[in-house]
């Protein structure tokens, strides 16, 4: 700051024109701008700490020592982490944490895979066959998005319930896969997908499946990665669907299990942030790795939503 | 070939979502408008006709209405905080030249998080009210005293908690929308602005960005909304125990949840509920969208 405030005045004294106050004004506005980064920056770094603030929590907890986590004075770190209570999740007597996260993976993969599949069909159906009844169906399909999925849950519970399929495996994918929304997304995706690739495959001889699955899919793999990431995302962290079928603990995703827990306070603090911490882990190694498709989805699925 | 004929190839692309919305999207609404006129406790194939009985009860009931207001209260909150916050993050990020993605992905990474692994967190170790919970802690350096933050209801503490804990989840998610916004903006507006003379700051951020994100903000304004008006996770972990829930904050889903599934499994008067929130939700994004025009020019 020094050298700045020192120039002007140096400047002025030797006497020069304007080139040089004009040269002074400048440096003076440089370092505003300078010091307005470190402000920002300074605001920033400490925004970030407070976001990083629980995911630090789940880790201290979950790594300590029942004294250390009720221990009046703050501990910052566990003295020793207590690897042994994520152990005695999978081998503690009763425990549910294994089913329930075999539980969350089954049903995540499996709702991604499913509606990836049956609702890109559909929206490549509605943007690109010509089909008289085609205007009627994408109407159809636009009515269900006014009505927010939460608020059906107890119509479709009534379904599933009188189809038997409450907690089952069926109950908790099945009625999730037709999603409204994917399919609108879908078709004004491929609206836009460029039709001088799908007429070369139809002049090699290509119909719309062979176009569809040989050159719109493998050129669409993009806008594949970030919808499915978004699905997985809500699938894994779900929970008014599955508390509403899973009835019975075999049924049970990893947020049950989290849930029963938390609510009953059934079980040692160190063990439910450890289990926290454990049925956190794969979405955080999936949004360091997949970053940048999960910003497109949500960027493509929110302003479109 | 026949599937060539387009109208072959449309039901073979499009028929097996158009059945299952069918079954489980149209056939358990109607059944439900069906239910809905029935008195059904248990039971999904009732005799009783009772007409609109269901919705009168509803509509008259206390802790129905409770729950609407209840849902009020939240998205006063929730709803202008969350534009606030996620905007000016949005506006900071924007500026940023030097680490923006890293900064980014922190912000986003609490979407990361489930709302019951959340509702933990905040449950149990920021708020527990107990002097080891990091608020009390923290209270506890200035010389503060302990709280018990989920316990009592005058002050209602639990709103702070809920509203706390809502915030962390979607800041991050709407500064994105916020973000992908800002950089649509034509450099070009800001360029003419300064020739103009205008400052750096508050005039351009007047004048251009809030104006040209007008369509940005009502997605977000109606998504956090919708979002508020669905709330449910958070509130059933953070406030219920055991089964069991306390008569104050209810939003409409954890009321209906308890209506249709809890031990009544009064169908009649849940479908009833749902019918009537259903509507509730699409008259005011009808009207948000209409004010605001949602989504008018975008593709």
């Amino acid at each position: 700051m020094s050298t700045s405030d020192a120039n002007p005045a140096r400047r002025a004294a030797r006497g020069t024109g304007t080139a040089a106050q004009r040269s002074a004004e400048h440096r003076r506005r440089r370092t505003r701008t300078l010091a307005a980064g470190v402000v920002l920056y300074i605001v920033l770094v400490a925004v970030a700490a407070v976001f990083l603030l629980p995911y630090y929590l789940i880790a201290r907890n979950g790594l300590s020592t029942p004294a250390e986590i009720t221990s009046p004075e703050w501990t910052l770190f566990p003295a020793a982490l207590q690897w042994g209570n994520i152990a005695e999740l999978f081998t503690g007597a009763g425990s549910q944490m294994a089913t329930g996260l075999r539980n969350s993976a089954v049903v995540a993969v499996l709702q991604t895979g499913g509606q990836l599949l049956v609702c890109s069909l559909a929206g490549y159906a509605l943007a690109r066959i010509p089909y008289r009844h085609a205007d009627a169906v994408f109407y159809a399909i636009v009515a269900t998005l006014m009505i927010p999925a939460a608020v059906t849950f107890v119509p479709t519970f009534v379904m599933v319930s009188s189809l038997g399929w409450v907690s089952s495996l069926r109950g908790l994918v099945v009625p999730m896969l037709f999603s409204g929304f994917t399919a609108f997304l879908f078709r004004q995706f491929f609206l836009n997908f460029p039709r001088e690739l799908e007429d070369a495959a139809r002049v090699d001889g290509l119909g719309y499946w062979g176009t569809y699955w040989r050159v719109v899919v493998p050129n669409s793999l993009q806008f594949f990665a970030a919808i499915g990431l978004i699905t997985f995302i809500g699938s894994w962290n779900a929970f008014l669907w599955p508390l509403v079928i899973a009835q019975d603990s075999q049924a049970w995703t990893v947020q049950i299990v989290l849930s029963t827990y938390l609510t009953a306070q059934t079980i040692e603090l160190q063990e439910l942030f450890a289990a926290a911490m454990v049925s956190v882990a794969p979405l955080v190694l999936v949004f360091l790795f997949f970053q940048r498709y999960i910003v497109q989805g949500v960027t493509e699925t929110g302003i479109k939503g | 070939m026949l599937l060539d004929r387009p109208a072959w190839a449309f039901w073979l692309f499009a028929g097996p979502f158009v059945i299952g919305l069918g079954v489980f999207s149209y056939i358990p609404i109607l059944w439900s408008v069906y239910l809905s006129f029935f008195e059904a406790r248990n039971t999904v194939a009732p005799t009783e006709f009772v007409g609109l009985r269901n919705y009168a009860q509803m509509l008259t009931s206390p802790a129905f209405l409770d729950s609407l207001l209840t849902f009020t209260l939240f998205a006063l909150f929730i709803v202008p905080t969350t534009f606030a916050c996620s905007l000016a993050l949005a506006l900071l990020v924007n500026q940023a030249r030097w680490a923006q993605p890293l900064l980014r992905s922190v912000y986003f990474l609490p979407a990361a998080c489930s709302y019951v692994v959340a509702a933990l967190i905040w449950k149990l170790s920021i708020f527990n009210g107990v002097r080891f919970g990091l608020a009390n802690t923290v209270l506890g350096w200035f010389g503060g005293d302990t709280v018990a933050w989920l316990s009592v209801t005058d002050p209602p503490w639990y709103w702070l908690v809920l509203v706390t804990l809502r915030l962390w989840l979607q800041v991050g998610f709407y500064m994105l929308i916020f973000l992908a916004g800002l950089q649509r903006i034509p450099k070009v507006l800001y360029e003419a602005a300064y020739v103009d003379g205008a400052r750096k700051g508050w005039t351009t951020l007047r004048h251009i960005t809030l104006p040209q994100l007008r369509t940005t903000s009502a997605a977000v304004l109606l998504l956090n909304l919708v979002a508020a008006y669905q709330a449910f996770d958070e509130f059933y972990n953070v406030l219920g125990s055991d089964g069991a829930y306390p008569p104050y904050a209810r939003p409409p889903l954890v009321f209906l949840y308890y209506t249709a599934l809890g031990s009544g499994q009064d169908f009649g008067r849940g479908t009833a509920g749902a019918v009537i929130l259903a509507l509730l939700i699409a008259i005011v994004t009808l009207i948000q969208g209409r004010l605001l025009g949602f989504g008018r020019d975008r593709t």
